[in-house]
Formats: structure tokens, C-alpha cells, sequence
């Protein structure tokens, strides 16, 4: 475990950091952050326990083991990453072991929307640059710089251009990611959206 | 884009907003909490000094973490305890409406919204828990949401979300008998994908559909986030509507008509128009079991389980971890495969015609030896008619044990795990690697019909030699 947790907040252009390689397909939610970790009321203890089985399994040879990676912050994984389960405890183990953003091939929806709503942005690049990144952490150290506002990763050897949803990253450029105030300046609209909905007025809450 | 489809009518009706970023403001009808992913919001209300702003459209039951044997309190798991305690005080302090162990009402969040009549076509639904997609079977936008959208909802009963693209997956034909809608869906995913579901809303619909039960099409819509989809529906039709009828929350008198009225103005229209369309031929599914760690690594009763070579490039690296992992080898057979452990429940096939359906095959059967076999039913409410009908008294006479209601091995957060490599038949709906509480497990999925008939021959045989 890395020093205390603090949360992000505020806007976010610019995201460098050293880089840690995660190979492999579909890895799910319950491979992230197994499900007897769920049994807590808080997310605080999640960052030691993150991907506990597969680590296990590797018997310190998982790259979130490897004294190399203890200071990485943004994670490198292939296609459909973060499928299955809707558990927020999996990006939250994530951030507090210490990822600030993931880059990968794809992502599954829940997970997703889960990291941008705890403030790690998730980008997107094709199979072959993903390959080419991964080859080469797989030789050196590799730190990216990530420039969010044009959508760029460079090191001193490579350049990405990244993808990432205009709607995300417009969120983390005005430091408005945090969704709950943006909603609730709708209240009004929220209100009358209540009273127009037709099922409101017609079912029975006889529980 | 999609147009004139259900999903499109539900998403506009319910658009409260475009916010700032781009993304829609989504009111959110029914919002359901459990356990597990709502401790956390409910914390962040408090540090953000926010009230829940509808108490009345949010309702709670507690299901992932109950033991299915002693179910008497304090919990012998002292975190367990801790978490039903939490969720127990969260509901009483902001006086949300909590079906409690005993109220005759607790179960799995996705079997007891729907008996209860407060799933509903045309509604949004939003839960804490990725097989929201269930509630999609009665034709409402029905979705998993992480614990900070939790908070949102319970905030704001609203959520910042993009709108879906919609794939129609249209189903010709009808399953044949003793093929069920467990089979058709592992089918589905296995042909489409585990990621191909992305960015998308199913709509199931064809012949095959409209032929499904209400619970089968649970079960479809259940599992359409196994193949990437977080929402999937079907049209509401007549099954649909006297399946809602004379339950609890169900509109009463005179609103049940101006209830069905509205419910079938929701239907996808017949020119609506599609982001995607996929035909497929329901006669063809035979029983479908998983053989790896993804529920699109399915394949047929009578079929091998595939070499490199019969696999998509895009598959192959998880066939190969699957491979290792299964200690299956390419080119074998998936029938006969021995097995340790049945499960029969969970949200996806712990509802009363499936232990009907289980419990038809296991009449004067018994158990094989040195399987471990356990039914839990899906909520209080499936167990009392189980037990009504009998039910409980064969799967008991057969050597299964009769349990509590709960998720149980499901995800095993309780005490009903897999040991080392043991592998179980299960009904439930993931077979990824440790899902079922051991490291090392193994699961194999299947229908319940299936999973009886692997109980009696010890190992993965065609449910239809039993009917």
C-alpha cells in the first residue's frame, strides 16, 4: 500500500505517471476485486486486496507485485477490461493501490462510468498501439505524459493519440465529474419530471 | 440511430436534461438498494449533507450476504452482521421502505421487485447491481449502476448517462422441448460475444421471444450484460400485462387500464429503426453448457469444446487462459464432464418455474453420490409456494439440501462456496475465475433443468433423456 488515499477532485488536464502492464481479455470485476472483499461499509481497505486471487495464483509475479511497478499510476489493459459485476469496489481498489487512469483496447460500460464518477479517466486505443505499448513495458520503464485536453500520451520514444468520450472529457477538463451538484441544479426540472411521468399516479405503493 | 424503438420512448420520457458535458440527465423510476453497494452512498450523502429526495421511489431488501442455512441474528459473520445492520439503519433514517429476512417479502432484489408488481413497463430502473437488466423483461430501461451513481439516485432520483445505441436480436423459431431461455441466451452470448454488447441496449424479440414465460424472458434479460450489454428488454405484450396483475404495487381498478393503455403506447413501433439487427434461429439451440471463464464460452450439449483454430483471434487469448484454468483440453467433450457441486438459484434462474421445472426431473431421483447438491430459492415468496407445491419435499428426497433465500454461490459472499478445483453445474449466470468462492473453482453453466440432471448422473448429461 501506497501513502493514504486522497480522493481526486477539480479539473484534470494533464495526467503523467510510470506505466504498468495488465495483459489479458475480459478481465472481470470479481478477478479486480474478489467478493468476499465486499463485506465492508467503506472503500478504505480495498487498495491492498486488489486483484487478491490472481495475485495469489502468481505468487508475486503479478505486475501489481512486481517492486518495478510499486509506483506506477496508470494501468495498460487489453479489450472488454472491468466486465461483469457493477461493483464500484473494483475501480475504487484500483485508485487506492494507486492508478490514476487506465488505457486500454476497451472497457466494459459499468466499469466505466464507475472510474469516471471516482475520477479515473479511462482512454481508449486500437489493439496494435495497446500491443506496442505492452511490448515495450515488457523491455523498459516506460513513463507516459497524458494531455487530455488534445487527447495525447508521450513518452520520450512513443506518441499516442488517444480517445476518450467528449462527455468525459469535458467533465475532467471543468472539474465537473463530480455528477451529485450538476444533477441537483435540475431540481425544478426534476420535480416536474416526477409530476409528468404517467406510472407515478397510477400505481399502488401498498407495500 | 435508434428511432420510435422502446428504448428510445422510455430514454426521452425520462430525459429531464442535457447537462453540461453532453451527457442526459436520466430520472430514474424505481430504484432498488441491497446490501453491498449502498453502505457507501449512503456515507457520501452524509459527508455531502444531502437527503434522500424520494424516499418512496427507492426500495431495499438484503440478499447478497445472507447465510442460507441459520439465518438467525446476529449473523455468525460478524461483517455480514455489520452490513444487514447498516442497510437496516440507511432505510430506517431516511425512511426508505426495507423487505427485511421474515417479512415474507426478502429475496434476491431481481426476483422480488417483479412479484412484487413494482417492475413495470415503461419505468427506468436502477440498482446497485449489474443483473438490473433482469427488470428489462417487462419492457423498462432497467440498468446496473456503480455505488457514486447510488448516490446520485438516492440524491437526486437522477443520473448523468449517455444514451445506449439499441441492436434488436431477433430470435426465429421456437426452443425446442427441454431447451430452455438459460440455453438460448448462453447460446446468444456465446455467438455474439462478451463484449459486443457495448454501448448497447438488447431488444430481444421474435417468435421465440413472445413463446417465453415472464420468467424465462427474466432470465434473457438477466444475462444480457454477460454479453457486454448493461441493458437488455423485451416489448411488453399480454404475458407481460397478466403477469403484473393483482400484485402488490400493481396499478389497482381503474388505473389497470389506463395502466395497459399507456404500456402498450411504449412498444418499439414496426418501422422503428435500429442501430443493429441480429437474426438468429432459436431451433437450432440445443442445451447449452459453459466450459470456461466467460459466459460466451459456451457451447451445445453435443458439441467439443473449440481448438485455437475454430476461435475468433479476438477470443483466443481467454480461450487459452480458459483452457488452463478449466484444465479442459480443446476437441473434448463437455458431456460427461464430472461434477462436484449443483446450484440451483440466483437471480437468473432461482425463480419458482425453475425449481418446478428442476424439481420435475428429480422426482424419484436421487443425487449421485459424492455430489453436493442445494437449492435456494430466489425469495421468501418462491419458497413458500415451493414448499406449497411440494417442491421442497423432492428436491429434499432427492439428496438436495432446501435452503434460505439469498444469492448464495451465486458470487458466494456467504458461506456457500466451492472447495479448491471443485466444479459446480449452476444455474447462475457467471463463470468467471474464483467467482464461486474458491480461487481455484470451477463453474459450468447451465439450466436448472440441466443442472438437475448433472445432480443425478454425477457428471454434465442431456437434460432431455430425462423428460
Amino acid at each position: 500500500m501506497k501513502s493514504k488515499f486522497k480522493p481526486p477532485v477539480g479539473e484534470f488536464s494533464k495526467i503523467s505517471g510510470k506505466c504498468i502492464s495488465l495483459i489479458g481479455d475480459d478481465i472481470d470485476t470479481d478477478r479486480i476485486i474478489p467478493a468476499r472483499f465486499l463485506k465492508c461499509v467503506d472503500f478504505d481497505s480495498l487498495g491492498e486486496s486488489v486483484f487478491e486471487d490472481d495475485r495469489k495464483t502468481l505468487k508475486g509475479k503479478h505486475p501489481f507485485d512486481l517492486y518495478a511497478n510499486k509506483d506506477a499510476s496508470i494501468l495498460i489493459v487489453n479489450s472488454n477490461f472491468g466486465c461483469g459485476s457493477s461493483r464500484e469496489h473494483a475501480p475504487q481498489a484500483l485508485i487506492r493501490w494507486g492508478i490514476k487512469s487506465i488505457i486500454g483496447e476497451s472497457f466494459a460500460d459499468i466499469f466505466y462510468s464507475n472510474c469516471i464518477a471516482i475520477g479515473i479517466p479511462c482512454f481508449t486505443l486500437s489493439k496494435s498501439s495497446i500491443k506496442k505499448i505492452q511490448k515495450y513495458i515488457s523491455k523498459q520503464d516506460l513513463f507516459l505524459k497524458i494531455d487530455l485536453l488534445n487527447s495525447k500520451a508521450i513518452s520520450k520514444d512513443l506518441e499516442f493519440n488517444l480517445e476518450i468520450k467528449e462527455t468525459s472529457k469535458k467533465m475532467f477538463l471543468s472539474g465537473e465529474w463530480d455528477a451529485t451538484t450538476k444533477l441537483l441544479d435540475n431540481e425544478g426540472l426534476i420535480e416536474k419530471k416526477l409530476n409528468d411521468l404517467p406510472y407515478i399516479s397510477f400505481n399502488s405503493n401498498s407495500f | 440511430m435508434s428511432k420510435d424503438t422502446l428504448f428510445d420512448k422510455v430514454w426521452d420520457l425520462h430525459k429531464v436534461a442535457n447537462l453540461p458535458g453532453g451527457s442526459d440527465q436520466i430520472f430514474i423510476g424505481l430504484h432498488l438498494i441491497h446490501e453491498v453497494t449502498s453502505p457507501q452512498a449512503f456515507g457520501a450523502l452524509k459527508d455531502k449533507n444531502l437527503k434522500v429526495k424520494f424516499p418512496n421511489r427507492t426500495v431495499a431488501t438484503v440478499d447478497h450476504i445472507v447465510p442460507t442455512d441459520n439465518q438467525s441474528r446476529p449473523f455468525k459473520d460478524n461483517l455480514a452482521e455489520q452490513m444487514i445492520k447498516t442497510l437496516e439503519n440507511n432505510c430506517a433514517e431516511h425512511n426508505i421502505k426495507f423487505f427485511n429476512i421474515g417479512s415474507g417479502k426478502q429475496g434476491i432484489v431481481h426476483v422480488v421487485a417483479p412479484e412484487l408488481g413494482l417492475t413495470q413497463p415503461g419505468m427506468t430502473i436502477a440498482c446497485g447491481d449489474s443483473h438490473t437488466s433482469t427488470h428489462g423483461a417487462f419492457g423498462s430501461i432497467a440498468f446496473g449502476i456503480g455505488t457514486s451513481q447510488v448516490r446520485d439516485v438516492l440524491a437526486s432520483q437522477t443520473i448523468a448517462m449517455n444514451k445506449l445505441k439499441v441492436r434488436q436480436i431477433w430470435c426465429e423459431n421456437k426452443l425446442s422441448t427441454g431447451i430452455y431461455a438459460k440455453d438460448l441466451i448462453l447460446h446468444i452470448i456465446s455467438q455474439l460475444g462478451v463484449k459486443a454488447g457495448v454501448g448497447y441496449a438488447y431488444e430481444f424479440a421474435g417468435p421465440a421471444i413472445s413463446a417465453l414465460s415472464m420468467e424465462e424472458r427474466m432470465t434473457i434479460c438477466n444475462m444480457s450484460i454477460e454479453g457486454g450489454a448493461r441493458c437488455g428488454y423485451m416489448n411488453p405484450d399480454e404475458k407481460t400485462f397478466s403477469y403484473i396483475k393483482d400484485r402488490l404495487c400493481s396499478p389497482q381498478n381503474k388505473n389497470w387500464n389506463r395502466a395497459i393503455k399507456w404500456w402498450k403506447s411504449l412498444q418499439s413501433n414496426n418501422d422503428s429503426i435500429y442501430d443493429d439487427v441480429i437474426k438468429l434461429d432459436a431451433s437450432k439451440v440445443e442445451p447449452t453448457v459453459s466450459w470456461g471463464i466467460t459466459p460466451g464460452q459456451s457451447i451445445g450439449i453435443n458439441q467439443k469444446i473449440p481448438s485455437l483454430k475454430e476461435i475468433d483471434p479476438n477470443d483466443q487469448f481467454i480461450a487459452e487462459e480458459a483452457y488452463e484454468y478449466m484444465g479442459f483440453k480443446p476437441g473434448k467433450s463437455i458431456k460427461n464432464t464430472p461434477i462436484d457441486v449443483c446450484f440451483i438459484g440466483s437471480c437468473t434462474n432461482g425463480r419458482i418455474s425453475d425449481l418446478r421445472v428442476a424439481a420435475k426431473v428429480l422426482k424419484n431421483q436421487k443425487v449421485a453420490n459424492n455430489v453436493k447438491a442445494f437449492v435456494v430459492p430466489g425469495s421468501e415468496k418462491v419458497a413458500k409456494e415451493a414448499k406449497e407445491e411440494g417442491l421442497d419435499k423432492i428436491f429434499i428426497d432427492a439428496g438436495f439440501q432446501w435452503r434460505e433465500p439469498g444469492c448464495s454461490m451465486c458470487l458466494a459472499m456467504n458461506s456457500d462456496k466451492l472447495i479448491g478445483n471443485q466444479i459446480s453445474a449452476s444455474s447462475s449466470n457467471r463463470n468467471f475465475k474464483g467467482r464461486q468462492g474458491s480461487p481455484n473453482g470451477r463453474t459450468l453453466l447451465m439450466s436448472p433443468a440441466m443442472v438437475a440432471a448433472a445432480s443425478i448422473t454425477g457428471k454434465v448429461s442431456d437434460v432431455r433423456n430425462f423428460l
